[in-house]
């Protein structure tokens, strides 16, 4: 088992290698610093000495990979290479363009971020198993033709309409909960309501449909049907052996997105005004702050690659059929 | 230039020409499957499905408006010689002359759905005073005379429309059921019976349903459309009636061409990595995996601003806005693309894994067929049916993204008619008093209208399509 975890995490040094490698081209040989300048100065501005100070203030003034006018090591470090990518593998961002250090913007975010979808996971993974289980339980029935109806409309509304629907009606017109805001400890409740409530019913649509395939799949199994014929009522066996036998696959489902909670959900996080790693990243797009984006999309891919190794952990641990080698 | 005789000159933006490629390409596949048994029976299984056909009638709709959008034009000046003709920056489209009414009759700025007045109080001279009151409005409802016309206006408007396309249902109707009975050698009444009992496959009740609400919603549309903003008008004063078809166009185009972009990555890399194996296989696979560990919405909007940075810099390549807009269009389509091809390639990478150990695979391999051949006659046709459910099945989740990443400044360029970018323009509009809702509510209605028609159709192409489902739903 050790091994095994330590050689998965030796295979994700490559990936996030190639990561970083991907994210250098993109925003430093595609791209190169000078449009970088160019763009962030706007048209007004752009005179060769204002983008040579823009370079010398973000750090962009060296060359990309071998500095040639330095001697013994500092050839390789005194790059940007070395100084913005490969610097991130010790998790050192630098600093964005509001000079905060975004290490720390990021660690202080991460709080936010998951006070809202850690709880948005947990309801979320309870209605839908619930209202999953009741389509099963009500299978060849008008009430499950029109649950899956309803699914599909669910999933064929924006989610962004959720958020303005709820918004509007819950909190502007009927004045039941403030619109936005955040605010730390047991005075946060009332901030964090709206904002799960919203997502959790964004999410019913597709989350019951699938999960209701899983337990349909489940259903015409042989060992259910020796189950009934051993005289076990229904809602016995949808409980002891559908849903205990379905929730492999919806485990394994959750925990590959576990640690990318962290990262938060852009878009509710930055209609809802929350403080989070979600809205960080869309704040940073819209000012075009290259070096946050960098940092959040490393950050992004180390999160994926450890629910990955994660996952692989957890399938031997509720199915003992898998064995890790 | 040969066009001096017309007014105008035809403009082939990057997508119109794909989107044309991409429909030749599928009427090539439709004649070609309408001669393979095999291949039709499927579809034959969806055109059973009257919910799947429902959806594909809507679906056509929005098809064929996002067609004739997409033929583009530029108007000559009026004041320019007919031998050296100068032509407008502007760029039109034959759907945008079909209802030049509704682009061209301009408000001041907001009013309400079938308002005749504008929203806001201003000062008007009126009987030699000033006074301060709600301004007529300059076209909507500019007809009537009295106020009090408006409310009886609109009804009759309304029943004139519904009677109208009613009438031209009960035409078609009348038509095809003429035509079936004469092939059926039945009478019309015995026709109508065994028809209206469901005997008949085609064409199915639910079908003839949704045409006829779809007609009498037409013609509603177009009668109210004649004298009113039936959506009301935006900021400036455009008609949002007029917003949310032009942005049919764009959502069509991200759910196709982004597909369209897919689809080689996928099978090419898919098939590759499960037929080959060894170290294509592990190439391909980190590939993939460095791909889909980047958040997708990360990896767009970083490619998105590249993208921008290219067009601020090399404005001299574009000589149109609309040009410009349109590159950004390809170029979003291209980068979803880009990211989005690893789920398809995963699947197809398992199912070759599986075809390959199969005896006809191996027989084909000991008679010394060539890879090339072994891929495109028994690998490929026997994985088609995952790439055609994937295509559909992504379509709606695309056109739903659009709007996301529209939002989050990554989407579309601003000056495109879009409705990620309706929906961001006017999200500070709720906050208005009196509220200013007609924006949103027309964008997510169109919005809902398509992605609802692609789900429907593409549960009806799953179900049809994927074995392993048998006859279950």
């Amino acid at each position: 088992m050790a091994a095994y975890i330590l050689r998965r995490l030796l295979y994700a040094i490559p990936i996030l290698i190639g990561v970083n490698l991907l994210t250098f081209a993109l925003f430093f040989v595609v791209n190169t610093p000078d449009d970088m300048a160019r763009l962030q100065l706007g048209a007004k501005h752009v005179t060769p000495e204002a983008i040579e100070r823009w370079k010398v203030e973000h750090g962009y003034d060296k060359p990309l990979l071998l500095n040639a006018a330095a001697t013994g090591s500092a050839q390789f470090t005194d790059t940007i290479f070395f100084q913005h990518s490969a610097a991130m593998f010790v998790f050192e961002f630098g600093k964005g363009d509001d000079g905060r250090d975004i290490g720390n913007e990021i660690r202080t975010r991460m709080g936010p971020s998951l006070a809202i979808a850690l709880p948005v996971l947990v309801i979320g993974l309870l209605v839908n198993i619930s209202f999953a289980l009741l389509m099963v339980f009500f299978r060849t029935t008008y009430l499950d033709l029109w649950g899956v109806v309803l699914c599909v409309v669910l999933m064929s509304i924006s989610g962004l309409f959720y958020i303005i629907a709820g918004q509007y009606f819950i909190a502007k017109l009927w004045n039941l909960l403030p619109i936005s805001g955040f605010a730390g400890g047991i005075d946060g409740f009332r901030f964090i309501l709206l904002p799960v409530l919203v997502s959790v019913v964004a999410g019913i649509g597709s989350g019951a449909r699938w999960y209701r395939t899983i337990f349909l799949e489940e259903i015409g199994k042989d060992y259910v049907r020796t189950a009934r014929s051993k005289g076990l009522s229904e809602v016995r066996v949808l409980f002891r052996h559908v849903l205990k036998n379905g929730m492999i696959p919806i485990l394994t489902g959750v925990v590959v997105v576990l640690p990318l909670l962290f990262m938060g959900s852009l878009i509710t996080e930055s209609f809802f005004g929350i403080p989070g790693l979600g809205s960080y990243t869309i704040d940073a797009i819209q000012a075009q702050d290259f070096a946050v984006v960098r940092a959040m999309v490393f950050l992004g891919s180390f999160l994926y690659i450890v629910g990955l190794i994660l996952t692989d952990i957890s399938y031997s641990w509720v199915d003992p059929r898998v064995r890790l080698q | 230039m040969s066009f001096a005789a017309f007014n105008f000159v035809p403009v082939i933006l990057w997508t119109d020409a794909l989107i044309f490629a991409l429909l030749a390409a599928v009427l090539v596949l439709v004649w070609f499957i309408r001669r393979q048994e095999h291949l039709l029976a499927p579809w034959r299984a969806v055109a059973r499905r009257p919910m799947a056909m429902g959806a594909a009638l809507v679906l056509g709709v929005f098809v064929v408006i996002g067609l004739l959008d997409s033929l583009h034009y530029r108007e000559r000046l009026p004041d320019s010689p007919v031998d050296a003709p100068q032509y407008s920056v502007e760029v039109l489209s034959v759907f945008d002359a079909l209802v030049s009414g509704l682009r061209i009759r301009q408000e001041k700025t907001y009013s309400a759905p079938l308002a005749m007045q504008l929203y806001a109080k201003e000062f008007i001279a009126r009987d030699g005073a000033t006074v301060r009151d709600y301004p007529r409005l300059q076209y909507g409802g500019a007809h009537l005379k009295h106020a009090g016309d408006h409310r009886p206006d609109i009804v009759r408007r309304a029943l004139v429309g519904l009677a109208q396309g009613l009438a031209v249902g009960l035409l078609l109707f009348g038509l095809l059921a003429a035509w079936q009975g004469r092939r059926t050698q039945m009478d019309f009444g015995v026709w109508l019976t065994a028809w209206g009992a469901g005997w008949l496959g085609w064409p199915g009740r639910t079908v003839v349903l949704i045409l006829a609400i779809m007609l009498m919603l037409a013609g509603v549309l177009i009668q109210l459309a004649s004298g009113y903003h039936v959506f009301g008008t935006d900021k400036v004063g455009q008609d949002v009636l007029y917003i949310s078809l032009k942005s049919i166009r764009t959502g069509l185009v991200i759910g196709t061409l982004t597909t369209l972009v897919t689809l080689p990555l996928a099978i090419g890399f898919g098939i590759a990595a499960g037929y080959f194996r060894g170290w294509v296989d592990d190439v391909i696979q980190y590939v993939y995996t460095v791909l889909n560990s980047i958040p997708g919405v990360l990896l767009i909007a970083a490619a998105v601003l590249i993208v921008q940075v290219y067009i601020e810099s090399h404005p001299e390549l574009f000589d149109t806005a609309a040009a410009r807009a349109d590159i950004r269009l390809l170029a979003l389509c291209l980068i979803m693309g880009v990211t989005s091809w690893t789920g398809l390639a995963r699947l197809l990478r398992g199912e070759s894994l599986k075809l390959r150990t199969l005896d006809y695979v191996e027989a084909a391999r000991a008679f010394g067929v060539s890879h090339s051949r072994i891929i495109s006659r028994h690998i490929f046709p026997n994985v088609f049916h995952l790439v055609l459910i994937a295509i559909v099945l992504d379509f709606s989740g695309l056109v739903l993204a659009e709007a996301v990443l529209s939002y989050v400044g990554v989407g579309v360029d601003p000056s495109m008619h879009s409705w990620g970018n309706m929906i961001n323009g006017a999200r500070l509009e709720l906050a208005r008093e009196p509220v200013v809702w007609w924006q949103l509510g027309a964008a997510f209605t169109f919005m809902f209208a398509l992605v609802l028609a692609a789900n429907l159709f593409a549960d009806g192409v799953r179900d049809a399509f994927d074995p392993r489902l048998g006859g279950r739903r």
